[in-house]
């Protein structure tokens, strides 16, 4: 291939790419942004299924108008977030934004709305900046914030006697905001953090920091790991001999999509999630059998997560009346309303931000076995957000 | 061997092209171009190193993030600040580490010398990552978008997509011409020297380390440019931009692109880019669209074997140049 | 720290590092030794990880026995892929730059990423320990240890002392290490190059294979396992010394000693430590820590 045809090729591909967009079409145009591909793909997945099972119950229908989807791979990747959200905002030119799963991703998904004034739903990333300093009329968010699940955990142990607690996770803001949370309700309750373990992401070499809470011999200890750093931590843990002598505690993804791969080593071990296994809730029945339905697989957190989202869509466009430029109108509507959400019904704060009742669960085989509620209607604080 | 002039006509067409983009395309167009073009700065840094000297850097990201980071720390929190001292402010941080880096990694050859520039550019991703000064590892906002006022006469908007558009594609232009005259000179023909047989001209008493820092500074700089060009589009910057897979990336698409031409770099940005975007386009491929790194990779592999010397027909190097036994020892 | 644990952790360290080599072993092997640059190498070793996760049922049936055929049978898999891989994507390679291999190499760990994808799918998976590895040994009254991990070390051990006699000490690797000095000249003595690297580019793949199916019962199986240990084998082969496999056992367990100490130390520049310590040993001897066997 010589030069001229190089040059040829790529300008014709310019020209392809610069093809504006059709004008806009009575049609709602979704714009799912998360992990098709990587480590979280399997999540992006989930989150995608639950908020098209939402939207064909509601028969493919949301404010009166049909719903179109585009799809971008983020890739998990902040570096191309930019670019990928500005494909759906300016050359797809979506009504609203679905995403994503990585934090780092959604910061810079949350910098575009804002500046664009794009309705965006974050159906998982638990960030703190974006129901916080990050936080705006046309953002909301179905998931949760990783201060939630900590600071439930935080009551929990106290509750239960624990007095010293050694914190383990890795070094990110995920990580620290769900310590942050621990900690705060753990001293609170009369308790003490004696050390906050780390080591840097995505390492997944435990051994040296299980021996050192061994030297520690802490009354429990409190980890946030997800993903095949979350298998394996609780495998170490068990395989040191620690999981007998020292009480474990964790935010829910240690246990989430884990159980297969974790086995025994998992059985017992307390966690606190807005969802789990065994919900007394209607919603939830009704809501599994449909998804198993749908897609011959069982829900998990990620799947409530993308069913919500579009539950908050619906509620926010349907009190607009399909016109998703209302975005004063569909603010009000979403905070104003109770949300039948198979978690169980949740609000949300004026920050955006689920108000939900925070389940402790307990591993029973392969289910993480809702055995009480941890923290009723547990809000996270929004610290930053001028709204 | 082509004629200076057609040369000359192909790069003016291309320019003019490029110019009439925002003329001819809707709003994504300028936006994916002028990343395609803050890519093809970026890509011409690497290709100095590589291409020219002979110095395979593994750690361009360190520069790029640098330039990035120093451009949103800059920033005063309450104001937007002047781009005339902002801009070279980044690009200086950036030339900085880059003479910090490359005094000490000059002294290795070959594979060491990718893999301690790794080890330096890992160094930079970690301080982003890991230290509160930084902002951490969901990354940082740009606080105001630089203004291009001189003496209270706005010049130009930044924070606009088209004028940002043509200030960026004046900065390509301006790198490039200024590598090709770097390159015509007395330093380019020296570091053509360099890259053809070290040995030789230290034998000739020709002291090659200023020249290879130099080379490395000035590289380092460009990349820290391009950086700061994409600081400024984006507002929002994370340590991932530090991290190796940039390095690679941006080493993919010269060697893609053909090493051992400027607008070899050009093209492999261009087209590493465009390659990306055709796979994942739904349109084309539907629902397998989520699966186009398989599309990315056959395409990259069909490359390989059937273009030795890249899109554009670089010249490559006689023998190995990483590994060989004359430099193992 | 007291005497206890501190002992502990140097079985942690010595543990990380021989592990370490056992996953850096293949890239030792096709890189160190024969000079290519394999960046898929993290890919070979998931390949081993998510082998192990769909051979594991089958031979789970046969106690004691089944879990070193599973092995045995991964790595003859591994051989064949080795060997067809290296004659489709790697054998036209020699005689191009270096970083034609590179871009083979990184189109690869794309392909095989995705086809991960589509055939296994994005869960995570775990691998059960086999039976008669299970189980902890108890150190003092502080922790126990996993018998499984003193297992897979003292694999490491073996796999360390077989691969040096093969290169250092045999014909076969005197002929791999000419080859890849100088192709020609042993071409030109009559020995088949093609053939010997096709070889040794399998045995590079076989054994970050069989790393990854050792390794899967306590890393577990997930997407982008790969990526993760690319980096920190080349790390642990250029501290080494290219072409040293002396040098590539040293250097892993000086990754793992700065990698355990660091994290109980330096927590908060623990990520950084092994770069620092390759940029110190690279700059105090720029090629590595041993010269070729």
């Amino acid at each position: 291939m010589n030069r001229q045809s190089t040059i040829a090729v790529l300008a014709a591909a310019a020209l392809l790419l610069s093809m504006p967009a059709p004008a806009q079409a009575p049609k709602l145009k979704v714009g799912f942004m998360l992990p098709y591909s990587g480590t979280y793909a399997a999540l992006g997945e989930a989150i995608e299924k639950g908020f098209r099972l939402y939207l064909a119950e509601q028969g493919g229908r949301v404010g009166g108008r049909e719903v179109e989807f585009v799809k971008v791979d983020d890739e998990s990747d902040p570096a191309k977030a930019t670019d990928n959200v500005n494909k759906l905002v300016k050359r797809d030119n979506v009504d609203v934004i679905v995403g994503t799963v990585h934090s780092g991703v959604a910061m810079a998904m949350a910098k575009v709305a804002k500046d664009t004034g794009t309705l965006l739903i974050i159906p998982n990333a638990g960030a703190g900046a974006a129901t916080g300093a990050m936080c705006a009329e046309n953002i909301f968010r179905s998931s949760f914030s990783n201060w939630q699940p900590g600071y439930a955990m935080g009551e929990v142990a106290a509750q239960r006697g624990a007095r010293k607690v050694v914190t383990i996770t890795w070094k990110y803001a995920a990580g620290d905001e769900s310590v942050g949370g621990f900690k705060e309700a753990f001293e609170k309750g009369g308790g003490q953090v004696v050390k906050e373990l780390s080591l840097p992401f995505p390492n997944v070499e435990f051994q040296p920091l299980l021996t050192e809470i061994a030297s520690l011999k802490p009354d429990a200890v409190y980890t946030f790991f997800a993903g095949g750093g979350a298998v394996k931590f609780v495998k170490d843990y068990a395989a040191a001999g620690l999981k007998d002598k020292i009480p474990l505690y964790g935010a829910g993804f240690l246990t989430d999509g884990t159980l297969e791969a974790q086995g025994a080593d998992a059985q017992g071990l307390l966690t606190t999630l807005h969802y789990g296994d065994g919900l007394d809730v209607p919603k939830d029945k009704a809501f599994r059998a449909a998804y198993a339905k749908a897609y011959g697989a069982q829900p998990d957190v990620y799947a409530v997560q993308g069913y919500d989202a579009a539950q908050m869509l619906a509620i926010g466009l349907n009190a607009a009346k399909g016109d998703v430029s209302r975005k004063a109108e569909i603010a009000r509507a979403i905070v104003a309303a109770k949300i039948d959400s198979p978690r169980g019904a949740f609000s949300v704060s004026a920050s955006h931000n689920p108000v939900q009742d925070m389940y402790l669960r307990q591993v029973v085989g392969k289910d993480n076995k809702v055995i009480a509620v941890a923290s009723h209607a547990l809000a996270d604080p929004g610290r930053g957000c001028r709204m | 061997m082509r004629a200076p002039g057609a040369r000359a006509i192909v790069l003016a067409a291309a320019v003019v092209a490029l110019a009439l983009v925002p003329f001819a395309g809707g709003k994504f167009a300028v936006d994916f171009v002028t990343k395609m073009m803050v890519s093809s700065i970026f890509a011409l840094s690497l290709e100095l190193l590589v291409g020219q000297v002979g110095l395979a850097c593994f750690g361009q990201a360190a520069f790029f993030g640098v330039g990035a980071y120093a451009c949103v720390l800059l920033t005063p929190k309450d104001a937007a600040a002047s781009v005339w001292w902002l801009g070279p402010a980044s690009v200086g941080a950036a030339a900085l580490y880059a003479a910090v880096m490359g005094s000490l990694s000059i002294r290795t050859r070959g594979v060491y010398f990718i893999m301690v520039t790794l080890a330096f550019s890992q160094v930079a991703y970690y301080v982003a990552h890991d230290t509160p000064m930084a902002g951490g590892s969901d990354g940082i906002y740009l606080g105001f978008v630089p203004s291009a006022a001189i003496a209270g006469l706005a010049l130009v908007d930044l924070s606009k997509a088209r004028p940002y558009y043509y200030v960026v594609l004046a900065a390509l232009v301006l790198a490039f011409g200024f590598l090709a005259v770097l390159l015509r000179s007395r330093f380019g023909r020296a570091l053509a020297g360099i890259r053809a047989n070290e040995q030789r001209m230290r034998a000739a008493g020709f002291s090659t380390y200023p020249y290879k820092l130099a080379a490395f500074v000035i590289s380092g700089a460009l990349a820290g440019l391009a950086g700061f060009l994409f600081a400024v589009k984006d507002g929002v910057v994370n340590p991932e931009l530090m991290g190796w897979h940039v390095s690679g990336t941006v080493l993919m698409m010269i060697i893609l692109g053909g090493i051992g031409s400027l607008h070899g770099a050009v093209v492999g940005a261009f087209a590493f880019s465009l390659l990306e975007e055709l796979f994942k386009s739904e349109a084309l491929f539907g629902g397998f669209a989520t699966h186009w790194h398989l599309g990315v990779g056959l395409a990259i592999i069909l490359c390989v074997a059937l273009l030795p010397r890249g899109l554009t027909g670089g010249w490559t190097r006689e023998g190995k140049s990483l590994g060989s036994a004359d430099e193992r020892r | 720290m007291d005497v206890a644990t501190f002992l502990v952790q140097c079985l942690n360290a010595l543990q990380y590092g021989l592990l370490l080599f056992l996953v850096a072993s293949g890239l030792t092997l096709i890189f160190g030794v024969m000079g290519v640059i394999n960046l898929a190498h993290g890919s070979f070793y998931m390949v081993g990880a998510y082998m192990a996760y769909a051979l594991a049922p089958a031979f789970a049936q046969v106690p004691g026995i089944g879990f070193v055929a599973m092995l045995a049978a991964g790595v003859g898999l591994a051989l064949m892929l080795g060997w067809a891989l290296e004659w489709a994507f790697v054998s036209f390679l020699y005689d191009r730059d270096h970083l034609q291999q590179v871009l083979m190499t990184y189109g690869l760990i794309l392909v095989f990423e995705e086809l991960r994808s589509l055939v296994a799918g994005n869960d995570v998976h775990g691998v059960a320990i086999p039976g008669w590895l299970a189980g902890s040994v108890r150190l003092g009254s502080l922790m126990d240890y996993p018998v499984y991990r003193l297992f897979i070390s003292g694999v490491c051990v073996l796999v360390a002392l077989g691969l040096y006699a093969v290169i250092a000490r045999t014909r076969l690797g005197m002929m791999v290490r000419a080859g890849a000095a100088n192709r020609e000249m042993v071409t030109a003595l009559g020995i088949d190059v093609k053939r010997l690297f096709r070889a040794m580019f399998a045995a590079g793949v076989a054994l970050a294979v069989l790393a990854g199916m050792l390794a899967a019962p306590v890393s577990s199986v997930y997407p982008g396992m790969g990526n993760q240990v690319l980096i920190i084998c080349f790390v642990v082969v250029v501290i080494g010394g290219i072409g040293s496999i002396r040098g590539a056992f040293a250097a892993a367990l000086l990754v793992g000693a700065v990698d355990t100490f660091g994290k109980v130390f330096f927590p908060q520049a623990a990520g950084v430590l092994v770069y620092v310590l390759m940029a110190l040993v690279l700059l105090w001897r720029p090629e590595g820590l041993f010269r070729a066997a």
